[in-house]
């Protein structure tokens, strides 16, 4: 007990005194994060809002399938792009195994099944609401997903921030492509696995608390924007 | 403030001289089944031109079915609809609007919810959107939220909406069920001078008095079917089915 109380008044004045190691860590789970999100959303919500307002043979089968990729296992993502990336892989050639950008397509694959599937939720009910209306005034599909997309943003915004929830939280697909290379790949999930089976309980549990702190200021701010818009009415 | 911007159709026959008349309507056959039960039964409806027709019948009765058959929302199981003597398509659609029971207002505000009807209709026009609030008596508001507005306010949202589209044919589908009297008043002066634009009403409603204050021809629907349709006065003066009269004497009409 007293061992924790150590560990983290150190770990408190690792983030209080700004840690080169730590900030960098940080910068780097970050930076691999965000982009994985910027490109789930880019891919997931087109995805969603197609399975949201279209009928078509398979629709049934689809919208299974991408529930079911909700629950992708991290480290079968890792192994599945490990494979690809490495040296004997098709992507091989590519030299992107245990880079950032490796650790970024292993995050994309991960999250795009929860932002198209929690998309294609949101949109839909939207949908039921405005279809109507919206045949009536004989809108375009491009108008109509505009539309909906625009009056949606409150609540897909809050979908992106689950996957990126998701995607910082995550371990096993980052150590398997990323490596947990120090100043390369090493971002606050694997370096707090590392550390602790080091038993570098500080260093860990600086980690743990940014990174709890990273999740619980994302939730919040979430929480505000959503409450913001439904007092105002435009969520 | 030019009339024309508050109704619409007759400006637009003026600026381009091209698109056939709408009028008249003709349904013949219309039928609508649904999980194995007729809920309209091979109406045969002809509607002609200048004028409000109102559709009137009991709960059940398929007056709101009805008009979502004739605006193209809802597919007939059989039938065929004609207007002008063009069948029923998107671009026929397009010259028409529609109005709700219940407002379906974009998350936006009030100004925003006209603005997204111009610029769909590629005319977007800030004049045009201000002089269509002021008419509903909502320029006041354009800034608020749409879904913050009274129920009275945001059924005179939608319908400006749906006059931005300049439409030729206007449905609206029991427009005023929930609405005090002055509001109700309200809507029915924008729809009047809508019609004294030229443009056609075809307007469902349970009110009676309404009804005798707009209507120049009543649509009376009963289980799915015409059971009668007549000019308003010789309707409301003396009902020629058992169902009309019943329902204008207040009776329990199944």
């Amino acid at each position: 007990m007293q061992a924790i109380g150590q560990a983290l008044a150190l770990a408190l004045s690792l983030v209080l005194s700004g840690d080169g190691d730590l900030l960098e860590i940080v910068g780097l789970s970050l930076r691999v994060s965000l982009s994985a999100t910027l490109v789930a959303c880019a891919l997931g919500l087109p995805l969603g809002a197609l399975l949201a307002i279209s009928r078509f043979p398979g629709r049934n089968a689809a919208l299974i399938v991408v529930n079911a990729l909700m629950g992708l296992p991290p480290v079968v993502v890792g192994l599945i792009v490990y494979l690809h990336l490495s040296r004997a892989g098709p992507l091989g050639f590519l030299g992107l195994l245990y880079t950032p950008t490796a650790m970024i397509i292993a995050q994309t694959i991960l999250i795009t099944p929860i932002v198209a599937a929690l998309s294609r939720q949101v949109l839909e009910d939207l949908h039921g609401e405005y279809a109507e209306q919206f045949r009536s005034l004989c809108l375009s599909r491009t108008q109509t997903v505009g539309a909906l997309v625009w009056d949606a943003r409150y609540s897909l915004l809050t979908v992106g921030l689950a996957g990126f929830g998701r995607a910082v939280a995550e371990v096993g697909a980052v150590i398997i492509v990323g490596g947990n290379i120090d100043h390369l790949t090493r971002v606050m999930t694997t370096a707090i696995a590392l550390e602790t089976s080091k038993g570098d309980l500080p260093l860990a549990l600086a980690l743990g608390i940014v990174l709890m702190v990273i999740a619980l200021g994302v939730n919040a701010l979430v929480q505000g924007l959503r409450m913001t818009a439904t007092r105002q009415a435009y969520a | 403030m030019p009339e024309a911007i508050l109704t619409g159709a007759p400006a637009r026959t003026a600026e381009r001289a091209g698109p056939a008349p709408l009028m008249p309507l003709a349904a013949r056959g219309l039928t609508l089944e649904v999980g194995g039960r007729t809920l309209i039964d091979g109406i045969d409806l002809t509607l002609a031109a200048g004028r409000t027709t109102m559709i009137m019948g009991p709960n059940g009765a398929g007056k709101s079915l009805l008009l979502k058959l004739l605006h193209g929302l809802t597919p007939p199981t059989a039938g065929r609809i004609e207007w002008g003597g063009h069948p029923l398509s998107p671009a026929i659609v397009r010259r028409q609007a529609m109005v709700f029971q219940k407002p379906v207002l974009l998350r936006r505000s009030v100004a925003a919810n006209i603005d997204f009807v111009l610029r769909a209709r590629s005319r977007r026009d800030r004049a045009r959107r201000d002089a269509l609030l002021d008419h509903v008596g909502l320029l006041g508001h354009a800034g608020q939220p749409a879904r913050l507005l009274s129920g009275g306010e945001q059924q005179r949202l939608a319908l400006a909406r749906a006059l931005a589209t300049e439409p030729e044919v206007l449905f609206l589908d029991e427009p005023t069920a929930s609405l005090d009297p002055a509001s109700v008043l309200k809507i029915e002066e924008i729809v009047r001078t809508a019609r004294g634009g030229g443009t056609r009403i075809v307007f469902v409603t349970h009110d009676v008095g309404q009804a005798k204050r707009l209507a120049d021809d009543v649509v009376f629907i009963h289980r799915g079917r015409v059971a009668e349709h007549r000019r308003a006065d010789d309707f409301f003066a003396d009902p020629a089915s058992a169902a009309a009269r019943d329902y204008l004497a207040g009776r329990i009409v199944v």
